[in-house]
């Protein structure tokens, strides 16, 4: 339990401060690294949750392959004079005091029921196979949405190659 | 047992700052990253939600948004890729006229 | 001493102990496979290769660490720097990570995750990220240029090693090493000859991964200085040496583990027993191979040259029957010692094996262009791999529903993959050579 607790704090923590950083760095690179860090912690966040099939697909997908597609479109269009201007934009503050408003209402509505969701623990655990129950749920009951993610992914792949090719 | 609550309030710390780095951030760069944080946050909701039903739909759920996450981003840097290549600029400030 | 330790951090404390020996022996059984490397190539170029350093030159890794670690550390002015501190540590990092996923017996692995495979998968793909960051934080064209390479490389490769992996898992039914290992045991064959193609596919893929010659284009010599390698010197290049060498034992692990059985000995389902024991024949098979190796040994001791040598080549031998006779002594010792020592004998051997390959076509093969590198990966090995998940999956569904054998289905299989392969080959005209002097002659 202590364990559990330590475990979630340190997770939680590195997610938030890896999460604010990477919005206010002024390298864009840096805010990668950042990026990634935050998702790691995320990733580590679903396998407390046992969820050990997300836990990795978040490491092999989004960290392994969108970030480095983002690592690498960075580097492709990185300027050094960005570095020097501006990083916020003109609607910062009223911007920022929007979200934070937003957030605060959302955060009165969890403190007014917090304490009515409770984990049932050992009483009704997750199934023990984790990843054949995953597969076994895409595979019968989502197959029609795994389909249109798969013709979905399909269409962005070619209007990615589209889209980034050169006009010869 | 960490209490349900935690794991509501870190995916909605997470998803404020990722609203935040969109709306206030001039780097489209950025911006997208921001928006891969606001689809985690939501993501971390989701397993929180399936462990307490012990259900696995909200995994379920939870891939098909890293789908949909890595082909938004596959095509949005394509956009950008494009408009780097026209406007010679990544900061969105700057890239407010269709035609000159 | 389970009333010294107190309950709770009891489940924490062996792998937390095989942790720290893998950690702690793997720079050393690096730097031999460094060695090993060229003496094996000097063998095969009909020389001698580092022969100064101690006898036989068996001190040259020790030598080259000692060195590696007094040189001075240059960090460019310009680069990045907590990036450029950063990138080694990470391919490290994720490179020993992959290793604890990695079961070198029976109950010799640091963890038996549930989703172990794709655990090291997961930690091979975030060594990428070591690489890319290297090549950026040098702050140097050439070191981006095969930074960006490199990791496209990887990538590209990464696709069709899962593509080949996914062939053998059909088979095995589970992501967890030990009932892949286990999988094997059962069925009794080993899933190299299940499914050859996996197993070629991954072969072929696993060199790219690890950037090894044929597909050594980004940190060659010869080419684009050393990729992303270049800026880094001194203990920092001497990390990410390790990490490459680390990563062909993980990616050895990964095959054995998957196509070659494990830990388990050729023939594991056969049972004959000497007369009224019950110790199996292919249980001594080992210690005669240790034997061997000390027979030769001895063999060679007088035709040495220098003194030092002799008495080198007499220890060597006197380790190899003491290994033999440890083989031989734990038949008689509890079940649990036996299968433990005879099982790390057996990974061990085929991982060595493996990266002997590895080795082999370092030495035998021209290497390839970039351009070529991306096309034999996304215009062959994918499709291939594609067509090999379908045959195998089809293959498994006529095993069941017409009840012939698995091994016979599957062996039925291999021929329309086998004709997609010559296919494929064939059908890429871009890829084959004499398409620029075709093009010139004014067509």
């Amino acid at each position: 339990m202590l364990l559990n607790s330590i475990l979630f704090d340190f997770l939680a923590g590195l997610a938030v401060v890896s999460a604010i950083l990477m919005v206010t760095r002024r390298n864009v690179v840096h805010s990668a690294v950042f990026l990634i860090g935050t998702l790691v912690a995320t990733a580590g966040i679903f396998l407390q949750l046992q969820a050990e099939f997300l836990f990795v697909v978040q490491i092999i997908l989004y960290v392994g392959g969108i970030m480095v597609l983002f690592v690498f479109v960075i580097m492709l269009v990185n300027l050094d004079v960005t570095l020097r201007f501006p990083q916020f934009n003109r609607q910062k503050f009223v911007a920022g005091a929007l979200a934070i408003a937003l957030g605060g209402q959302v955060f009165a509505a969890y403190w007014i029921g917090h304490g009515a969701l409770h984990f049932k623990g050992s009483s009704s655990p997750m199934p023990a196979k984790n990843t054949e129950a995953v597969g076994q749920a895409l595979f019968q009951h989502y197959m029609l949405p795994f389909e249109i993610a798969s013709i979905l992914l399909l269409v962005a792949m070619i209007g990615a190659v589209v889209m980034a090719k050169r006009r010869v | 047992m960490i209490p349900v609550d935690l794991y509501l309030f870190l995916s909605l710390a997470l998803f404020i700052i990722g609203v935040i780095g969109v709306l206030t951030r001039r780097n489209v760069i950025v911006i997208l990253m921001s928006i891969e944080l606001i689809l985690n946050a939501v993501n971390i909701n989701l397993i929180a939600f399936s462990r307490m039903w012990s259900s696995v739909d909200g995994q379920v759920f939870a891939i098909f948004i890293i789908t949909d996450a890595a082909a938004e981003a596959v095509v949005g840097l394509g956009i950008i890729l494009a408009l780097f290549r026209n406007r010679e600029t990544v900061l969105a400030d700057e890239m407010d006229m269709l035609k000159w | 001493m389970g009333h010294l330790i107190p309950q709770s951090i009891m489940p924490y404390v062996l792998p937390t102990f095989y942790g720290i020996i893998i950690v702690l022996l793997l720079p050393l059984v690096s730097g031999y496979i460094v060695l090993v490397e060229r003496k094996i190539m000097a063998d095969m170029q009909v020389r001698l290769g580092p022969m100064r350093v101690g006898p036989h030159g068996l001190l040259q890794p020790i030598a080259d660490a000692l060195k590696l670690l007094i040189k001075e550390d240059i960090i460019p002015t310009s680069a990045d720097q907590l990036l450029f501190w950063f990138a080694p540590v990470v391919t490290v990092t994720m490179a020993m990570i992959a290793l604890s996923g990695l079961p070198f017996g029976p109950a010799f692995q640091v963890a038996d995750l549930n989703v172990g495979l794709l655990f090291i998968l997961a930690a091979s793909s975030l060594g990428i990220y070591g690489i890319v960051l290297g090549g950026w934080a040098s702050n140097s064209h050439y070191s981006l240029l095969g930074a960006l390479r490199s990791a496209a490389q990887l990538v590209s490769y990464e696709t069709a090693a899962g593509l080949g992996l996914i062939s053998a898992l059909l088979l095995a039914g589970s992501l967890s090493m030990k009932s892949i290992v286990q999988a094997q045991n059962d069925q009794g064959v080993w899933f190299a000859f299940f499914v050859p193609f996996g197993f070629f596919i991954y072969f072929v893929a696993s060199i790219a991964e690890t950037n090894r010659a044929p597909f050594d284009l980004p940190e060659a010599e010869s080419e684009l200085v050393a990729g992303y390698m270049t800026e880094y010197s001194g203990f920092r290049w001497a990390l990410y040496f390790l990490a490459e060498y680390t990563n062909m034992i993980v990616v050895a692990g990964i095959a054995t583990t998957l196509f070659l059985g494990g830990w388990l000995r050729p023939f594991a389902r056969e049972h004959s027993y000497f007369p009224g024991t019950s110790i199996e024949f292919l249980d001594l098979l080992p210690a005669l191979i240790f034997l061997a190796i000390a027979g030769y040994c001895f063999w060679r001791t007088p035709r040495q040259p220098v003194y030092v040598q002799k008495l080198v080549m007499a220890a060597v031998g006197a380790l190899c029957v003491l290994l033999a006779g440890t083989m031989a002594g734990s038949l008689f010792a509890p079940e649990a010692v036996r299968l433990g020592i005879h099982g790390a004998f057996w990974f061990i051997a085929k991982v060595g094996a493996y990266i002997y390959c590895f080795l082999w076509v370092r030495f035998t093969f021209p290497r390839y262009r970039f351009d070529q590198l991306m096309r034999l990966g996304w215009r062959f090995l994918i499709p291939l791999a594609l067509v090999n998940v379908v045959g195998v999956g089809v293959g498994i569904v006529i095993s069941q529903t017409w009840g012939l054998s698995p091994f016979f289905s599957q062996m039925v299989m291999c021929v329309p993959t086998l004709g997609a392969a010559f296919w494929l080959a064939a059908s890429d005209k871009e890829g084959q050579s004499g398409t620029e002097v075709r093009a010139a002659d004014g067509e």
